[in-house]
């Protein structure tokens, strides 16, 4: 919004939505769209949703890959997108460390890890022959600490679920996942016990790990993370599946 | 001293101080297996940088694919994809972050293989640092000199050789003061201007991050003390401004707005400036901002995003600079370019082909007209050759198909580099560096200096009212230059300050010139081509001619390989005061010999 200025962006925004994000992420995802006057698609995988692909069922890896990858790869051939910016870190995790700015994707959307452009000064290539696109991640040398001064400095509206708050949470795994809806379905020995937790990062709300905080301001959030020992992925279900999970995702066109 | 948050300390205090923190990338490159990885593991974790859930992921790797009998390896840190793991070598930049309560650093991990040489360029240009690591066991290899090499090219100032596995070697002072020579000595030879060697174990931390007692003998500052205090350029606020045009913003009739990064200098609203390579005139109107981000900007600076607007309907779009305007400080605008490339693709570079070049936000067709050489790292020897290589590094010609507006890369980066584009595989081919544009007219003054006639013996003194008679009478000497050239160790510079000493204390006005004193001045953009020496050789004779009409004795102390060119120097100077020794001969005279025949010549 700032850099196009008094114009607005002047391409679509979109959400791959899996039908298993956080309502209150929704919510502010739909507040935020009709505040700044924005053009927003929202693409769901309907074939996933006609098969029941759900992450409790399947399991993270599938769902992962036929609501998230495989949605996104639609949603890129439908409109015919070239390029799709994202706003993925490389403090975040080992294999985005090595990600380009521009990351280059082939006509099936494949990363290369092997064989990626090198990227100089900031004259990026970004030719490209029909079919094949390109994503872009501006924020690539931003830490988790700049993010937050940034929304500090600035007074950025976040998702509330990053503060804490009292929350109906089922312990699974050695995970505390916040049970959005009915369609979480407790097992044998679980139950449901309000418990004052808040989110380092928000994906389908199954699969996100809460922690315990006391945290329901800004600074304290802040403060938190500061004395935190454990990164913010540390929370994500899918990061673990195998090791180097995200790596295997990256390849197959996961953001 | 990291910079830790103190519970219960003040997080907008905090937060003030690490975003007031000074911004220093570097990069780290070396051989295979000489530690790199290790060593930026040592860092992040010896400055708290590694969170539990990582550390805990590297100690259940460390078992499997560890190289330290199970014991945790820091390399694991950051060989980040499956198949470094696997093959425990590191195959791309990966790129690391921390802060300490001085700066917060940007790490680029850079690959040690030669096929990946272009990885290494790839980081360098991101960096205002390198650190070199240099195996203790093996010493300065021919990857610590192409690094070296491209650091200099890539215009990197400060490059820090980290000796590491000095654990390896005993600690032993002697092995670390012999590569440590070796590395300064061909830093100072590629034109690097500060190169610093520390004796290190990434292993156990030693001169990492804090001082161990191994190695008692080294008085200077580990790595990170170094990083923490190394000076970085800043955008000097004279430097010429340049915005190369990313985008136009036109939403309404009202509004017409240039948006781009400021690649150097400073814009104010109300500057004077030039739309290039048109050099339409205008001046700045705004520099707009949204009321809710704080309204306009009174001033902007390199590295900043802005969108600026001009008091004209000037033609401006997307791959023009908008120039500071004044003589000199304005861009150049050329069609014909000498370039430095490094080769980045499969395919060989070819003269004659067409690639797409692209420099700020232009991209143009352009014609590699020539390749002029290629350079040999080892011994820096320009090769005569008409193709590039993968990682090969050399000089090319190069014409676009119109004028574009440029810098030579040495004084602006943002708007002197560029990239060559292959356009049938759409792989970024090269990196590029601009020496010069119109390459023709640059051949053709080093030609002038080679093969023109000898220019007038001697030329006037410009305005000067004091006559060359009056100041002869005045120092009580004839002007006379001396040339002692040879190869280095032949001992010229040394006879040429005891030359120099023994002169002045017969209170003659003598002055040396010495090869290695103009290249870290007035020749540092050459390097050490055939051309490139002749071309210090011209400039030294040019200096030399000066204050030979001031009515000094000069002693020139150079290389000054090639006779044509010390003949030229011969006539540039004039034949009748000038005299060469050859100091490689050992025949040649010493210094009093050398004493007695200077005196007796300007008696």
């Amino acid at each position: 919004m700032k850099a196009f200025w008094p114009a607005k962006p002047p391409f679509p925004l979109l959400h791959i939505d899996t039908t298993w994000k956080f309502r209150e992420m929704i919510a502010f995802r739909d507040a935020a769209v009709a505040k700044l006057g924005v053009d927003l698609c929202v693409h769901i995988n309907q074939e996933g949703v006609r098969q029941g692909i759900s992450p409790l069922t399947h399991g993270s890896k599938v769902h992962t890959d036929v609501m998230k990858t495989q949605a996104l790869r639609q949603a890129l051939e439908a409109g015919k997108h070239d390029a799709a910016i994202g706003g993925a870190r490389r403090d975040e995790e080992k294999s985005r460390a090595k990600e380009r700015i521009f990351s280059f994707r082939d006509r099936n959307h494949r990363w290369d890890p092997k064989n990626q452009r090198p990227e100089l000064w900031n004259l990026y290539n970004t030719r490209l022959n029909e079919g094949e696109s390109i994503r872009v991640f501006p924020l690539s040398n931003w830490t988790e600490l700049d993010v937050w001064l940034y929304i500090h400095r600035h007074n950025l509206p976040v998702v509330p679920l990053y503060f804490a708050k009292p929350r109906p949470i089922v312990e699974r795994d050695g995970m505390l996942i916040m049970r959005d809806d009915d369609r979480f379905v407790l097992k044998p020995g679980e139950k449901v016990v309000e418990r004052k937790v808040r989110f380092r990062t928000l994906g389908c709300y199954p699969l996100s790990g809460a922690v315990e905080s006391d945290a329901d301001t800004l600074e304290k959030v802040i403060e938190e993370m500061l004395l935190a020992h454990t990164s913010e992925r540390q929370g994500r279900l899918i990061d673990h599946d195998q090791s180097g999970s995200m790596e295997e995702k990256k390849r197959e066109g996961y953001f | 001293m990291t910079l830790s948050f103190i519970p219960g300390g003040s997080v907008s205090e905090y937060l003030h101080r690490y975003e007031r923190n000074e911004l220093l990338r570097f990069l780290t490159c070396g051989s295979v297996d000489d530690g790199k990885s290790t060593l930026i593991g040592r860092l992040l974790h010896d400055t708290g940088r590694l969170y539990d859930d990582h550390l805990k992921a590297i100690e259940a790797e460390s078992k499997v694919h560890g190289t330290q009998g199970g014991a945790l390896d820091l390399a694991l840190v950051v060989d980040g994809l499956k198949a470094e793991r696997e093959q425990g070598i590191t195959i791309d930049v990966a790129y690391r972050y921390f802060a300490t309560a001085h700066r917060s650093f940007i790490i680029a991990d850079c690959p040690g293989h030669e096929q990946y040489t272009r990885n290494m360029a790839t980081g360098a240009s991101h960096c205002q640092l390198a650190i070199t690591l240099i195996d203790a066991r093996s010493g300065v290899t021919t990857q610590t000199r192409r690094h070296a090499f491209i650091a200099s090219l890539l215009g990197i100032c400060h490059v820090v050789a980290a000796v590491n596995k000095m654990d390896l070697v005993g600690w032993g002072e002697g092995r670390f003061r012999e590569i440590e020579s070796e590395f300064l000595d061909y830093c100072v030879k590629v034109g690097i201007a500060g190169p610093i060697a520390v004796p290190v174990s990434a292993l156990t931390g030693e001169n990492v991050v804090t001082r161990g007692t191994n190695a008692a003998w080294y008085s200077g500052a580990p790595i990170l003390e170094l990083l923490e205090k190394v000076r970085v350029e800043h955008a000097s606020p004279v430097a010429p401004f340049r915005m190369p045009v990313q985008y136009v913003i036109r939403p309404s009739l009202d509004f017409r707005g240039f948006a781009g990064t400021i690649a150097s200098g400073t814009v104010k609203a109300g500057d004077r400036v030039r739309i290039m390579p048109s050099g339409r005139e205008t001046r700045v109107r705004r520099i707009a901002r949204s009321t809710e981000d704080g309204g306009d900007l009174s001033l902007a600076r390199a590295p900043q995003s802005v969108v600026i607007t001009f008091e004209d309907e000037v033609d401006c779009s997307r791959g023009d600079i908008v120039s500071c305007f004044g003589g000199s400080t304005e861009t150049l605008v050329a069609q014909k370019f000498e370039c430095d490339l490094v080769w980045m693709d499969e395919t060989p570079l070819t003269a004659g082909k067409t690639y797409l070049l692209k420099c700020g936000t232009r991209t143009t067709p352009a014609r590699v007209t020539r390749v002029r050489h290629c350079v040999n790292v080892d011994t820096l020897e320009a090769q005569q050759t008409d193709s590039l290589a993968l990682n090969d590094i050399g000089r090319i010609e190069i014409e676009t198909e119109q004028p574009i507006a440029f810098d030579p890369y040495r004084r602006i980066h943002g708007t002197g580099s560029v990239i060559l584009i292959d356009r049938m595989t759409n792989a970024t081919s090269a990196a590029g560096m601009i020496r010069t544009g119109d390459a023709s007219d640059a051949h053709a003054r080093r030609a002038h200096w080679e093969t023109a006639a000898a220019p007038t013996l001697r030329a006037p003194v410009g305005q000067s009212l004091v006559s060359t008679a009056a100041r002869e009478a005045r120092w009580k000497q004839k002007p006379l230059a001396i040339l002692l050239y040879g190869s280095s160790g032949s001992g010229k510079t040394t006879r040429a300050f005891e030359l120099e000493r023994g002169l002045f204390e017969k209170g003659h006005a003598v002055v040396v010139l010495d090869g290695q004193m103009l290249r870290a001045g007035l020749s540092r953009d050459l390097a050490f081509t055939e051309e490139e020496r002749s071309e210090n050789l011209r400039r030294a004779s040019e200096t030399a001619r000066i204050l030979l009409d001031q009515g000094f004795v000069v002693i020139l102390s150079m290389v000054a390989p090639q006779a044509q060119a010390r003949w030229r120097a011969s006539d540039l100077i004039g034949s009748e005061r000038f005299m060469m020794i050859d100091c490689s001969d050992v025949n040649s005279p010493d210094t009093a010999a050398l004493l007695r025949m200077v005196t007796a010549k300007i008696g």
